[in-house]
């Protein structure tokens, strides 16, 4: 607040303000996000070509976009990223889709909840990492304990969000349906399924974030390819260019993932409140 | 016509909420149900909507009794209760889903020009005030054509010059389909302006207490000589409802009311 117009009176603060909203568009606004990481990326080449510091841990940018640009243009960054993401996916779909039937089932039949849910909860407590040793016995080193794990580690947040999404729906709306005369069917369709529509996609999102966690976790025990395999080889054979470049692979990758998620399920809930719209 | 026979409804915490209620409304006519809060309003109307199920009595719509939700009785609620995910339109429209396609915009499109918001139909529930909200919620009622139609204090929220004016469409539509219209209100001119009859609750337990007739001709003028008799006609029963009762009733009220 330091504009002098802001502090005269509220509605001069509300025109500057939207004004300065309009001279800040969105891509200013993205300029300005990637200002911080520019500016300490660029000291930190400046400072390693100038000789005063060395570089050998933490390469400078241009080390590592080399790196990464070797990694592309042989092939071998695309087939690391296809293989990461094929875990992530199906860990993503087992984990998402049992996540969702076992939240929709326990909330809407108390039996089942009463059964199952205390059980769901413990397991829940235990570290998902600490299945790992069981997960290798049970099922070998290839891709089914990683695949495991990964939708262990979706499963819960999606069922939490689900069950929780459901035992929530306003009993007012519900009682809207009630008195229309709706059949079970349709009141699920019609009001239940829109109303817990919002949260589950949250709890799906959830789900995907911690999918790419712990695809890192399921390639650092042991892989022959993936994004986490580079991590891996890069600390083995001391190549912290390789490194970063999986890193900033994860970051891109996970982000365009989420990205995907959002854009495909934004149509869902057009209808809703959000703040991000008002900001 | 809406008959109730000796209704009574005690919650399961062992409120008497309701007690003897008995009450024929005759088919098209306007009935205002007042009173203080706690005495049972919603209660009576979420019966008599075949929401919750009464403990004793019976109710009935020409002669069919009401167990449930029943085609013939709509419900507006104190608040409007729109779903958020369905435009203006759409939710007018909510309970006619099983009509084609054609009939249902068509009469979608009728009922959204009656209550004034032909234009708003494609905008969502949160972008219109409180007063067009509960317009749309007495649209998606009155669409499905009911027998009868009961509003909760549906204007309540609503301020003084809001409330008229929703007066003014909740009696073009009632002129156009005629339904039995049971109104819930805490306010006397709300009662004088739309009634033909208003009845006093009193509370612990729920009862219905004195009937006054409301026979001015329609449109009314509030300012008119004999609606300002009527309404003074309406607190002076309304005053009598918040005394207690004969002392040979008195016991009766030490029943546990959460009230
Ligand atoms: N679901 C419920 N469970 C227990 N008591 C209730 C319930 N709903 C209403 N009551 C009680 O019944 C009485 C009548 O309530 P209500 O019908 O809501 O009154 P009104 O609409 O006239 O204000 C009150 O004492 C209220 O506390
Ligand atoms: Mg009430």
């Amino acid at each position: 607040m330091n504009n002098p117009v802001a502090l005269s009176t509220p509605e001069d603060g509300t025109v500057a303000a939207s004004r300065r909203a309009a001279v800040l568009g969105i891509g200013a606004r993205a300029a300005l996000g990637v200002l911080l990481p520019l500016v300490l990326a660029l000291g930190w080449e400046i400072a390693v070509g100038a000789g005063w510091a060395s570089g050998r841990l933490l390469p400078p940018p241009s080390r590592i976009g080399a790196a990464l640009w070797a990694l592309a243009a042989s092939g071998e960054l695309w087939m690391h990223v296809e293989a990461t993401l094929i875990r992530v996916g199906l860990g993503f779909a087992f984990g998402a889709g049992a996540g969702i039937l076992a939240g929709a089932l326990t909330a809407t039949l108390p039996l089942l909840r009463w059964l199952v849910d205390p059980s769901l909860q413990a397991l829940r407590a235990v570290p998902s990492l600490a299945w790992v040793p069981l997960f290798i016995l049970w099922f070998g080193i290839l891709e089914t304990p990683k695949v495991a794990l990964i939708a262990v580690g979706v499963f819960f947040p999606v069922y939490i969000g689900v069950a929780g999404a459901i035992a929530s729906v306003d009993r007012k709306l519900v009682e809207v349906g009630r008195i229309f005369r709706l059949s079970k069917p349709a009141l699920a369709r019609r009001i239940l399924l829109p109303a817990v529509l919002p949260a589950t996609l949250t709890a799906l999102r959830t789900g995907l974030g911690l999918g790419f966690l712990f695809v890192v976790a399921a390639e650092l025990m042991g892989a022959s390819e993936g994004l986490g395999y580079l991590l891996l080889d890069g600390q083995q054979f001391s190549k912290p260019d390789q490194i970063l470049a999986a890193i900033i692979s994860f970051a891109v990758v996970g982000k365009a993932a989420d990205a995907l998620l959002v854009a495909l399920t934004a149509p869902l809930v057009r209808w809703q409140d959000t703040a991000r719209e008002t900001l | 016509m809406l008959t109730i026979q000796s209704l009574a409804k005690t919650y399961t915490d062992g409120t008497r909420a309701l007690e003897g209620i008995d009450l024929a409304v005759q088919s098209a006519e306007i009935v205002a149900l007042i009173g203080g809060s706690g005495c049972g309003k919603t209660t009576l109307l979420r019966l008599i909507a075949g929401l919750d199920r009464p403990s004793a009595g019976r109710i009935s719509l020409d002669g069919e009794p009401i167990t449930r939700p029943h085609p013939g009785v709509g419900l507006v609620f104190q608040e409007p209760r729109l779903l958020p995910w369905l435009d203006v339109a759409d939710n007018v429209g909510f309970g006619i889903h099983n009509l084609p396609k054609s009939e249902r915009a068509e009469r979608v499109a009728h009922a959204l020009e009656r209550v004034g918001l032909a234009e708003h139909a494609h905008r969502w529930p949160r972008e219109l005030s409180g007063g067009q909200q509960q317009r749309v919620s007495i649209a998606r009622a009155f669409v499905a054509n009911p027998r009868v139609l009961l509003l909760d204090e549906p204007f309540s929220a609503l301020d003084a010059f809001t409330r008229k004016d929703l007066h003014r469409h909740l009696l073009a539509l009632w002129e156009e389909v005629r339904p039995t219209v049971l109104i819930v209100t805490h306010d006397v001119a709300e009662a004088v302006a739309l009634a033909d009859r208003a009845i006093v609750m009193r509370p612990r337990p729920g009862r219905l207490d004195d009937t006054v007739a409301l026979s001015m001709r329609r449109p009314r003028d509030p300012a008119a000589p004999a609606s300002e008799a009527a309404a003074r006609t309406v607190l002076a029963a309304l005053d009598r409802s918040l005394r207690p009762h004969e002392p040979s009733r008195a016991p009766q009220l030490a029943g546990g009311s959460s009230f």
